[in-house]
């Protein structure tokens, strides 16, 4: 609305405009200097996450030292993270199934660069698949020595077997356990 | 099957580097927008509807930034939707596009878009946040890890290693150097890939691509436009996707459907665009790709799974020169592709753009003889979205 006023002002404007006499000086559009402003901004905001039904139950697991997967008779398919409905049969999830506290990675990287808000380097992260489960969980790989990236890395190959070592007071976050070579 | 043949008569970009200080967001999407206007010879009133083409607006810093726009690329009075992908916004942009005038609603569609992934200091910081809180979003994951560990995956499983992937960077730069609009461009060695700073194993800096500003935008129209319009229009012949779930634990390991390491996805995406296109032997019929690689990583498993090349062959293919310009299997990216220029919200359609320019005969430099059937791909999210896309000189496939 405002805009079509600010159009039919324009016109009105510019029938009126050779009854006035006075001159005014313009500017072409490129024939200004170029000043590089920039303005700084940030954005703030914060949230609550619902955590659900099932991802609820996963976290209570947690606080007792479970890794607690769904399962699906129909396909066989255990997964973490855990999932109301199976993803190959797309029949609910029938069951909760305790996954195994050791698992195999099948792909890790170290960590060398310092992203905003990510932590400081360096530091390792894997996909595991734990023992009994169908699919892989992401953690990070603690207990090595990262200062060779080379080195570290030629041990944590997929393949690698590794278990879960969980902190000594567990809240019922996903940061309650982490992976560790087993050897 | 589409009710209307679908073809690029216009493509327009933007110069893209780090920042474009002499102009906002909206200013950058015009100028794409008019660019591929001049080149269709087309005026904005010939336009039935507009697609933009933009993933997350944090990088730029102006939430969905779509609206912004509309006005400045001439989407007032007139349809218009975005198109959020991710790093595939651009190729399912330019397929919405395609899907609009083949379904007969539209004769003549503009599809653009503009970013500015550089506006914050750290894009990385903002793509962590495409994880779930819950499970994933606390383990560091960002696209540097995410594709690091399918690289990782990869070596693995083939034997490549990261002086055979410093290769694709060398080969990369030199190529757009003969592009006008490419964000780094160079003379460099795999010394100097080897040598430049660590960020996640495998990728030091030079695999990675940069964080470019800029814009980009084609025109799309039904055949009796283009034969109007255009004396070598680009046809779309074939449009595909495939999407995956977020957790990319799924697609690692005995029990998956498909496979992390190898983009997959390309495998049944390009099958699918192949039989739309009349493409029975890839390495036969296509002579042009615009493949989206920005980590090093990214050719050679695209290449196999897109069947320019057995499983695991690609690395041994690109040190006999291959995927080179002339007189290998197929032109891979004559632009330098995604490693050298990453406006992520127009990527893909840089890509299609691109393509789509060596099938009009208007590529320049960078344009390689007798090229009649060009590929251009996307991926984006969590390796979550391929898209594949055919260009050709021929509208019957």
């Amino acid at each position: 609305m405002s805009k079509a006023k600010n159009k039919s002002n324009t016109k009105a404007k510019a029938k009126s405009k050779p009854k006035s006499k006075a001159k005014t000086k313009t500017t072409a559009l490129d024939d200004v200097p170029f000043n590089n402003m920039v303005f700084p901004g940030e954005w703030h905001v914060r949230y609550n996450y619902s955590v659900g039904k099932v991802a609820g139950h996963f976290f209570e697991g947690l606080k007792e030292r479970k890794i607690l997967a769904t399962k699906c008779t129909k396909s066989g398919m255990a997964y973490l993270p855990p999932r109301a409905y199976c993803e190959r049969s797309f029949e609910a999830c029938d069951s909760w199934v305790e996954a195994g506290q050791e698992g195999t990675i099948e792909s890790a990287t170290i960590v060398s660069a310092q992203f905003e808000g990510l932590p400081k380097p360096p530091y390792a992260i894997a996909y595991v698949r734990l023992d009994g489960v169908s699919t892989a969980m992401v953690n990070f790989v603690e207990g090595e020595n990262l200062s060779d990236v080379r080195k570290a890395m030629a041990k944590m190959k997929p393949g690698t077997r590794v278990k879960v070592k969980f902190k000594a007071k567990p809240e019922g976050r996903i940061t309650d356990f982490h992976y560790r070579l087993a050897r | 099957m589409a009710k209307q043949a679908v073809a690029v008569v216009g493509t327009g970009q933007t110069k893209f580097r780090s920042h474009h200080a002499d102009k906002t967001y909206i200013e950058l999407a015009q100028d794409a927008a008019k660019m591929a206007l001049d080149d269709a010879g087309m005026v904005p009133d010939e336009i039935d509807a507009v697609v933009f083409s933009m993933s997350p607006t944090h990088f730029m810093g102006i939430n969905d930034v779509d609206r912004y726009a509309i006005e400045h690329v001439w989407g007032a009075g007139k349809p218009f939707m975005r198109v959020h992908t991710g790093g595939a916004t651009g190729g399912s942009a330019i397929q919405a596009g395609y899907f609009h005038i083949a379904s007969g609603v539209y004769d003549t569609v503009l599809v653009v878009g503009a970013d500015r992934v550089a506006e914050t200091p750290d894009s990385q910081h903002v793509l962590n946040l495409i994880w779930d809180r819950f499970y994933e979003h606390d383990f560091a994951l960002n696209t540097v890890t995410m594709t690091a560990m399918a690289a990782q995956r990869y070596m693995h499983k083939y034997g490549t290693t990261e002086e055979q992937f410093a290769k694709v960077v060398v080969r990369g730069r030199k190529n757009a150097m003969k592009n006008p609009t490419a964000h780094l461009k160079g003379d460099i060695t795999v010394e100097d890939v080897l040598n430049s700073p660590e960020v996640s194993y495998p990728f030091k800096r030079f695999d990675i691509c940069p964080r470019s500003s800029g814009g980009a935008a084609v025109v799309l129209t039904n055949l009796d436009v283009a034969k109007r319009k255009c004396n070598r229009p680009a046809f779309m012949t074939g449009v595909s996707s495939i999407t995956h779930s977020i957790f990319m634990g799924d697609r690692q390991g005995y029990w998956s459907d498909t496979e992390f390491a190898d983009q997959d996805a390309y495998n049944r995406a390009g099958h699918e665009c192949y039989r739309q296109a009349g493409i029975v032997d890839p390495v036969r019929d296509v002579d042009v790709l615009e493949l989206y690689d920005p980590f090093s990583t990214f050719q050679f498993p695209a290449l196999e799974s897109l069947g320019f090349c057995g499983r695991g062959a690609a690395t041994a293919i690109n040190e006999d020169g291959g995927w080179e310009l002339d007189g290998g299997i197929v032109a891979v990216n004559p632009s330098g592709g995604t490693l050298c220029t990453n406006p992520i919200g127009v990527t893909g359609l840089v890509r299609a753009a691109d393509a789509a320019k060596q099938i009009m005969g208007r590529a320049g430099e960078m344009q390689v003889k007798n090229a009649k059937r060009a590929i251009a791909t996307a991926i984006g999210g969590s390796t979550q979205f391929f898209t594949v896309t055919a260009l050709s000189d021929d509208h019957v496939s």
